[in-house]
């Protein structure tokens, strides 16, 4: 210790920099941290049995139904958009030239997608899966929506991931005589799962997130739909109405616990299947 | 005829002329050394025997190269097949992220081998066979990446003999490893050219004079010269092999 006090008197800058990286990850944490346990505070004691039941009443402000149409949206959505994210990324770095034209506007497309504000994605679904497509306000609808969002986050971060794949392996796999997709779906593939993953729970935490683009594509009803044509609030709906409607803040609060649990478990999940996917890398 | 016989090939990365009018023959159950200089091609004329050169964009090969008299960039040539009978073990150990055990079965898979019992054999004989067997067979499902380099160059060897190959093409496979480990990869090289043939570039000019039968020294692309190792390297024909042989340049 008084050896480090030596050198940070002759390297006053390095001690400068030194107290600024710390405080950065202090200040990283401290607000992460009062804002679970703001939630926390204000939502634990407001969990009522009744919260969970499995119809909703303006009496029981029951958050069951939108609890069930998030998860069925969350998994029709990377059902959709995982494959096609994929396959699109294998073709950008396995398949087309590099360096093509076509490669470079995926990329240029992918990436102004990627920044676009939710609520237009939402005007969007509106305009085509509502009202041309005629599947009105329902489940289906707001997937689709939830789709082209996570579409370009998912192939570009599949993308990076299988780059990141060294040449060696290819080469290798090439070298006792394997074809191109044997050696993409047995060595590339498996290799890249962690950064794909990632992605996935990126798009995840967008899906369970989004609030604007549904609003507009899947509707506000307080209950399970018949069928993915009708309408349903999922989580983060939910608690934007609650909220907006503020007569229910308690259970507002009671939501937001419940979507950040909902959040942690869908993570751990993935990385679960990460570890299952990577037994004998490591 | 040799194993492998190559006929006035020329091969162009785009416009860069890497080999020039090469012809050269590589005998069965020998092992045949390329030396030279970086950049004199001699990994490039490698690659070609396997046909590794087709992943290069831009790559042009003309003239003819034979494996047992049959044309391997003709028509009717199936490259996987090919890269079978020709396998190859690079500069680096590129073991896969998986087991030592399927690191060594991932060949035979390839080539449509699941029985459980034949896979087993397999693998045992390719780590024998690679003299590494008795240093792994304790944890055969453990992963690949936690051995040492000259084990894991052992096992890359260990995973192109699984699919029994005739030809094995050794790119400097051993210029990253320490001594110990080269000297036990010397030794198995000259085990295997009693079942294989074996073609390796090397940089290092000891190990051409100590492991190889026949050595060809390439300069800017050519082949200047080619002959076996120990005339090769007593007395060389042409001058510039000399200068090389002698630590003049290079």
């Amino acid at each position: 210790m008084s050896k480090s006090i030596a050198y940070f008197k002759n390297h006053p800058f390095a001690a400068i920099v030194k107290c600024l990286v710390w405080l950065a990850a202090i200040i990283t944490a401290v607000v992460l941290i009062f804002l679970i346990g703001f939630i926390a505070v204000k939502g634990i004691p407001n969990l009522k049995p009744s919260l969970f039941s499995l119809k909703y009443t303006s009496d029981n402000v029951s958050l069951m139904p939108a609890l069930i149409n998030t998860l069925i949206m969350t998994a029709l959505s990377l059902v959709i958009a995982v494959p096609i994210g994929i396959f699109a990324a294998i073709f950008l770095v396995e398949y087309a030239k590099k360096g093509s034209k076509l490669v470079g506007l995926v990329r240029i497309t992918a990436e102004t997608l990627s920044g676009i504000p939710s609520i237009v994605f939402g005007l969007f679904g509106l305009l085509f899966f509502t009202t041309a497509l005629g599947w009105g306000f329902s489940l289906l609808s707001g997937s689709f929506t939830l789709v082209i969002m996570i579409l370009p986050l998912i192939m570009r971060t599949t993308e990076e991931a299988l780059l990141a794949v060294p040449d060696a392996y290819r080469e290798a796999s090439f070298g006792v005589g394997a074809g191109k997709l044997r050696t993409i779906f047995r060595v590339v593939l498996p290799t890249a799962i962690p950064g794909i993953l990632s992605g996935i729970v990126l798009g995840t935490g967008r899906i369970v997130g989004e609030t604007a683009a549904l609003l507009y594509t899947a509707g506000t009803v307080a209950k399970v739909p018949s069928s993915l044509l009708g309408s349903g609030r999922t989580l983060a709906v939910h608690m934007y109405v609650l909220s907006s409607e503020g007569l229910y803040m308690d259970e507002a609060y009671a939501t937001a616990v419940v979507l950040v649990v909902v959040v942690l478990l869908l993570n751990g999940l993935s990385s679960l299947l990460a570890g299952r996917l990577m037994k004998g890398q490591k | 005829m040799g194993k492998i016989d190559i006929k006035h090939v020329d091969l162009y990365y785009g416009d860069f002329h890497a080999l020039k009018d090469v012809n050269l023959e590589i005998p069965a159950n020998k092992i045949t050394a390329f030396i030279g200089p970086s950049g004199c091609g001699k990994s490039t004329l490698l690659k070609s025997l396997n046909r590794m050169n087709d992943l290069v964009e831009g790559c042009k090969i003309t003239g003819e190269i034979t494996l047992d008299g049959e044309d391997i960039y003709g028509k009717n040539m199936d490259v996987n097949h090919l890269r079978k009978r020709v396998g190859m073990v690079f500069q680096k150990a590129n073991p896969f992220p998986m087991s030592i055990y399927d690191n060594v079965a991932y060949g035979p898979r390839t080539h449509g081998i699941h029985n459980k019992a034949k896979l087993d054999e397999i693998v045992e004989k390719a780590l024998r066979d690679a003299a590494i067997w008795d240093e792994v067979k304790d944890r055969l499902k453990k992963s690949a990446l936690g051995m040492s380099g000259g084990q894991q160059q052992r096992l890359c060897i260990a995973r192109a003999l699984a699919v029994e190959p005739d030809v094995l093409l050794m790119d400097e496979s051993t210029s990253a490893l320490d001594p110990i480990s080269t000297s036990r990869i010397e030794d198995l090289v000259m085990e295997l050219k009693e079942k294989y043939t074996i073609a390796m570039v090397t940089h290092n000019m000891q190990q051409a004079a100590r492991v190889s039968d026949k050595t060809a020294f390439f300069l800017l692309g050519e082949m200047i010269e080619c002959d076996d190792t120990t005339t090769l390297f007593s007395m060389p024909k042409n001058k510039k092999t000399e200068e090389y042989i002698t630590g003049r340049f290079g």
